[in-house]
């Protein structure tokens, strides 16, 4: 017996040291591109150290390990071209384990021990809420590239994704003047979905529009058949899809099963990309629509040049999305305002980074100064056979970032909340 | 009406696929006491080998074998997962029977592993696996309401495996053996059973099961990494409801889940018909704690 137990405690031992040594592999990973001894801000004399903190384990790895990716490709596209002010660019790649304290933990680390310029990171808006009182607090710098539910504009972060009106709002507005009146709103229950659907609702009732259902289903929600039912028996013009992950799969799936298919009823979705297209299957989105500020496809020089280095670096077999060129575009960004302001001084880059401008993947775009968010154009596109976007619709010139929708009517009960 | 017919379908599907996730886990948590946390991981080795399967398919084999590929993915992703069963059974688990805490650290930790495992050798986005095209479409009664094949084909498996499993434990001599085991370990033993052999055994079955389940769920669901999570505490619960040790009860169980839970989700919303499931679940067995069939046992615990 006695023997017995020693052997399992050893075992859980080795098992626990198998387990240790793969974390302290990843940190040497990250690490050891360093040569010399760093000590002060952003680094030593040849080198700013960067933050990267993106979930590389835990259920949203799937989404932000491509951008992380992203990522350190454009930090070592930056230092082949001689690095910033004539400094090779460290990366610091913490992983935030798709656990909202762990952001805000491994954010304080990033800025208070590894001393970095700034940090590139998150994804769920959940991580963002819970990194903001560090960098805040810590006035650090942050860059987040995902599309988001708007509301917001810290002025220790910069938002590289959309906010809701270069997302949301005009998808809505092209769905109602070409698909139809009738909306039924489907969503992930949490943050992001409420807020884009109490948006959603107001805007619906300001241009004519009519609610035919509202649902929301708890993250990893894997089985739609009774939310089927109840679209069935709702028969709307128009599913507005903000499904997060790994549910986007399950509903698409049965959708399909259930015999309704593209033809039959528009849907929209706001998280589903290039990468998610792959996980959930062409053959089962082939017609659906999604609304993005950048796809694949989309018909640039700069696109060009970018999705062939993602390939030739990840694998041909790999695709780009928006979040990935959002992330990429941050990079390149931050780079640009350090270089204009001559300094990594968090102060001196914000105001060297108002009116930036960049030839981005995606097109042209450029940091609005009064709450660092982007000028993005909004495309709407179709999923075709390949795997990729057709698009249908663009807003032609970048759209001017509203993280509050003050330029609509419509939304004034929206922002008096905040 | 046809609301009514398709929820009731509904119902049932759901209700079949809560206990395909469960059967498995009702030999190695209800039969073996095993607090098995890997479970769902297990699930996902089941999902990845029917992936790995489909690509062999594509590469190797003529296109018009291609529909073919799910049938052969059944089979070897048993066979996986049961190997998968006896290397955890013979290398950690053994050593934790009778110590249902540390059994749920371990396994737990095993799970993780098992996680990143996956991320590192697939990749951390899902994978996509196309169904056979026999299994596209649904058949269509009264009007509206369209039966997926899916589904039903789904359902069809499980009774299978029901059936298979009560002829393996009911009807073979290696089931009585270990009905014995699992009932009284002592005198089991006395009688020159080998206790050992049939405790591998029996985990590395239950594991098997887990992977036949992630297989069939590649029809509805996401293929990643972490898919385990989603149906891990579903599977608990069915065990745990339906009463630790018996399968009648696990069918019972996985009945009574999928039916309220796809009724309270019509007359509510998902997470609110979560959140009935689970009051139930708690009330029930606040008044009969050992689940709807409780296992009688005359050896001494």
């Amino acid at each position: 017996m006695r023997e017995n137990v020693w052997k399992s405690l050893s075992l859980l031992l080795v098992a626990l040291c198998i387990a240790l040594a793969g974390c302290s592999n990843d940190n040497k990973g990250s690490t050891s591109e360093g040569t010399t001894e760093t000590s002060g801000a952003g680094g030593g004399d040849g080198e700013i150290k960067v933050g990267i903190l993106h979930s590389l384990s835990g259920t949203m790895a799937i989404s932000e390990v491509s951008v992380k990716e992203a990522e350190m490709m454009a930090i070592d596209e930056i230092n082949a071209k001689g690095g910033v002010l004539g400094k090779k660019l460290v990366p610091v790649v913490e992983d935030g384990a798709s656990d909202w304290p762990t952001f805000a933990e491994k954010a304080r680390k990033l800025i208070s021990e590894d001393k970095v310029a700034t940090v590139f990171g998150g994804w769920t808006s959940a991580s963002r809420k819970a990194m903001l009182p560090v960098f805040e607090e810590l006035n650090g710098l942050l860059w987040y590239p995902v599309q988001y539910e708007g509301l917001e504009a810290s002025p220790n972060i910069f938002y590289t994704g959309a906010t809701t009106n270069q997302q949301i709002v005009p998808a809505v507005t092209w769905l109602l003047e070409n698909r139809g009146k009738k909306f039924f709103l489907l969503g992930s229950d949490y943050v992001f979905p409420r807020t884009a659907n109490k948006i959603i609702k107001e805007q619906l009732k300001a241009e004519g529009g009519e609610l035919a259902g509202e649902e929301y289903t708890p993250l990893g929600h894997t089985d739609y058949a009774t939310i089927i039912s109840k679209i069935k028996a709702a028969k709307p013009d128009v599913v507005f899809n903000t499904l997060n992950g790994d549910s986007n799969v399950a509903f698409f799936k049965q959708l399909k099963d259930a015999g309704i298919t593209a033809k039959d009823l528009t849907t929209l979705s706001v998280s589903v990309a290039e990468e998610e297209i792959r996980g959930i299957g062409v053959d089962v989105l082939e017609g659906h629509f999604a609304a993005w500020n950048y796809y694949q496809t989309t018909d640039t020089p700069a696109n060009k040049t970018f999705v062939e280095n993602y390939k030739k670096k990840y694998g041909a077999d790999r695709v780009t999305a928006d979040p990935i060129e959002a992330g990429y575009d941050a990079v390149y960004l931050w780079a640009a305002a350090v270089e204009k302001a001559g300094s990594v001084d968090v102060a001196k880059v914000k105001e060297a980074a108002k009116g930036l401008e960049w030839d981005a993947p995606e097109g042209k775009i450029k940091i609005d100064g009064d709450n660092q968010h982007i000028y993005k154009t909004v495309r709407i596109g179709e999923v075709q056979a390949d795997g990729q976007f057709k698009e249908l619709w663009n807003s032609g010139d970048p759209v001017k970032p509203d993280p509050y929708l003050k330029g609509y009517e419509w939304a004034g009960s929206l922002s008096s909340g905040n | 009406m046809d609301v009514i017919v398709l929820q009731l379908f509904n119902g049932i599907s759901v209700s079949s696929i809560l206990l395909l996730i469960a059967l498995g886990l009702a030999i190695t948590f209800g039969l073996m006491k095993v607090i098995n946390m890997a479970h769902g991981e297990l699930i996902m080795i089941g999902a990845y080998s029917a992936y790995v399967v489909q690509n062999l398919f594509t590469s190797y084999m003529p296109s018009s074998m291609f529909n073919w590929y799910f049938v052969a993915a059944i089979p070897v992703s048993f066979i996986v997962a049961f190997l998968m069963g006896l290397l955890l059974e013979t290398t950690l688990i053994r050593f934790l029977y009778g110590r249902p805490l540390d059994s749920l650290l371990a396994t737990w930790g095993i799970g993780l592993m098992l996680q990143q495992l996956a991320r590192t050798i697939f990749g951390a986005p899902n994978v996509g696996v196309t169904s056979p095209s026999w299994l596209n479409g649904g058949v269509t009664i009264m009007g509206d309401v369209v039966l997926p094949y899916k589904r039903l084909f789904i359902i069809a498996l499980v009774c299978l495996c029901l059936f298979a499993m009560y002829v393996y434990i009911y009807r073979s001599h290696s089931g009585r053996r270990m009905r014995a085991v699992m009932q009284n370990r002592e005198m089991a033993a006395c009688l020159g059973i080998s206790t050992r052999r049939v405790d591998a055994v029996t985990f590395a079955i239950g594991s098997g099961i887990a992977g036949i389940a992630g297989c069939a769920l590649t029809l509805m669901g996401p293929i990643g990494p972490s898919i385990g999570t989603y149906y891990i505490v579903d599977a608990f619960m069915v065990v745990v409801l339906g009463g630790v040790g018996k399968l009648v009860g696990t069918v019972f169980g996985a009945f009574g889940i999928g039916m309220s839970n796809t009724l309270f989700e019509y007359w509510t919303t998902a997470s609110l018909g979560k959140v009935l499931v689970f009051l139930c679940i708690v009330a029930f067995l606040q008044w009969r704690p050992m689940g709807l069939i409780a296992m009688r046992s005359r050896s001494l615990d």
